[in-house]
């Protein structure tokens, strides 16, 4: 018999709990199972490597802490300091992409052109081997930093671009409507816009920035692939350094991920 | 198309633009000319969408403008306040005219005079195009600070008298987001009157809401049609238009077929055009 509309049908309370208990079953279950993988993988993958390395534990509890606090600051203060630097060069590369001025849009379409399609590792070499023949003499930090930034500006000029494009044309008409000078109009309306369109892909730029500041290792930056390379080297543990260091980047953008997925929900909450 | 196309501009009766047969026949409240369109033609490519429309508009005067889709009425509304570059022709709002300019369009000169335009002229869209990254009251008071140089108390003080006229006060710290589609268009007709403009343009502010969200919106628009406010609407509401037009604008092929007060127009309208035009809505 059917019931009343609206009512509540005899006897389904029972069942509703129940529903409900074996969705909360499974979602433990998985959330078990996912955490078991982490776990065993990180233990079996970690213990083979450990003892293919034969490392001894005395160097790890010696030698792994100067890796992991001085290496690991450098290469966050590195890649920290180019994500801002990259951040700002990919704003004037954007405008600059978008300019209807001729000699602008050039020269940003000529930067990322140029940068875009020659090899990190080489720029890094210019910078910090040829500039100096050019009276350009940088230390081995702000070479670094330099590099990253003009690399990564590059690349985040197009997503930029991309994310001043993606702002709804009516935005810009209905600032412009009301009287707001062009330049207003970008920095007030189309650009805190498009910064909400591009954070996500910026993350995942910071978190490639993080590992591809180990190349900077080679213009003898004291990051942490460095650290772990002259460490290991000098004791003779060159594959347990390794795997230091390995550790160390992965912790480094597991920890950004985290506080990326925050700034994401954050930023969301004002949209439509 | 031939070339008889070209504007004639002053040589029209007055008639032909004001849409009134003489001064004496003038509704008491509406005042002098305020906006004026002469001889406007604007090209999309080899597209001729607008083919000569000369239009003036009075202080306190509510025109809408019906017509079909693709007869140009919204393509004539943006032209107005330039968010389209007419061809040949030229507008004037409050005493500033800025005559069409295509081939420079990017001068410095002409947009600055454009900018004067659109600080007379508020304008409201189909899609109400709030900033979604503002609260309500931070779009009410983002142009009045940044354009008009207002103190944020000031424009903040402002901003609430508008808001409490569209019923909105109690949402000025919402964002967008969390309207409905007729409050978001309230919000921006406050938006819009918050620059104090002696125009607003309202393009088919109803099109994109949800049947029963249109009457609010409606209702604000005819409040402000009944104060006096000078407005231009496109619109498909024949009952709205009714009630708070002053006068009623036919478009169709890019000209203005036939104007005039609405129970002339829409219950006796003289073209064959207009007449074709209405019978589908007057069978529903």
């Amino acid at each position: 018999m059917a019931a009343a509309a609206g009512a509540e049908p005899r006897g389904v309370a029972p069942i509703v709990e129940e529903v409900a208990r074996a969705q909360r079953g499974a979602r433990r279950r998985f959330s078990a199972v996912f955490a078991a993988v982490w776990i065993g993988l990180i233990v079996l993958i970690g213990g083979g490597m450990w003892i293919a390395s034969g490392a001894d534990l005395e160097f790890v509890l010696v030698s792994g802490p100067v890796i992991v606090l001085q290496g690991a600051g450098i290469t966050i203060l590195v890649s920290a300091l180019s994500i801002v630097f990259a951040t700002i060069l990919a704003v004037l590369g954007a405008l600059g992409r978008l300019s209807g001025n001729p000699l602008i849009n050039g020269i940003a379409s000529f930067y990322v052109s140029l940068i875009r399609g020659t090899p990190l590792l080489l720029q890094i070499y210019f910078i910090f081997f040829a500039l100096p023949q050019l009276g350009i003499v940088l230390p081995a930090i702000p070479a670094g930093i330099v590099a990253l930034s003009m690399n990564y500006g590059a690349y985040m000029t197009e997503i930029f671009r991309a994310g001043i494009q993606a702002v709804a044309a009516g935005q810009r008409e209905a600032a412009e409507a009301l009287g707001m000078p062009e330049r207003l109009v970008m920095q007030r309306i189309v650009l805190p816009q498009a910064v909400r369109i591009v954070v996500p892909a910026i993350g995942n730029e910071f978190i490639a920035m993080i590992k591809d500041s180990a190349l900077v290792s080679t213009i003898t930056v004291h990051e942490t692939l460095f650290m772990a390379q002259r460490i290991g080297r000098s004791a003779f543990e060159p594959i347990a350094a390794l795997l230091i260091a390995g550790a160390v980047y992965w912790t480094l953008t597991i920890i950004f991920s985290f506080f990326q997925e925050r700034l994401e929900r954050r930023l969301s909450r004002g949209d439509r | 198309m031939t070339q008889t196309d070209v504007p004639d501009r002053g040589q029209r009766p007055a008639t032909a633009t004001s849409g009134y047969e003489r001064d004496s026949t003038l509704p008491p409240h509406i005042g002098e000319p305020i906006v004026a369109v002469e001889g406007l033609h604007k090209y999309f490519g080899d597209h001729h969408v607008l083919r000569g429309v000369d239009l003036e508009v009075r202080q306190r005067e509510a025109v809408m403008v019906i017509g079909r889709s693709g007869s140009g009425k919204t393509t004539l509304l943006r032209c107005i306040n330039f968010l389209e570059e007419p061809t040949i022709g030229a507008i004037e709002v409050d005493g500033v005219r800025v005559d069409a300019d295509p081939l420079h369009a990017r001068d410095r000169r002409h947009r600055e005079q454009i900018r004067q335009i659109r600080l007379r002229a508020g304008m409201l869209f189909q899609e109400f195009n709030l900033f979604p990254h503002m609260s309500v009251l931070g779009n009410c008071i983002e142009a009045p600070m940044r354009v008009t140089r207002l103190t944020r108390d000031e424009a903040a003080t402002r901003a609430e008298g508008y808001l409490d006229k569209v019923g909105l006060s109690d949402k000025r710290d919402e964002y967008p987001s969390r309207l409905s589609g007729g409050q978001k268009q309230r919000v921006a007709i406050a938006r819009a009157l918050c620059m104090e403009p002696k125009v607003l343009l309202f393009d088919e502010p109803t099109s994109a809401l949800d049947p029963e969200l249109i009457g609010e919106v409606l209702g604000v628009m005819e409040d402000l049609a009944h104060e006096g406010t000078t407005m231009i609407v496109v619109t498909h509401e024949m009952h709205f238009a009714e009630e708070a037009a002053d006068r009623v604008v036919f478009m169709e092929d890019g000209v203005i077929v036939e104007q005039g007060p609405p129970e002339q127009l829409l219950r006796d309208p003289r073209h064959e055009e207009t007449i074709h035009f209405l019978r589908r809505f007057i069978d529903r």
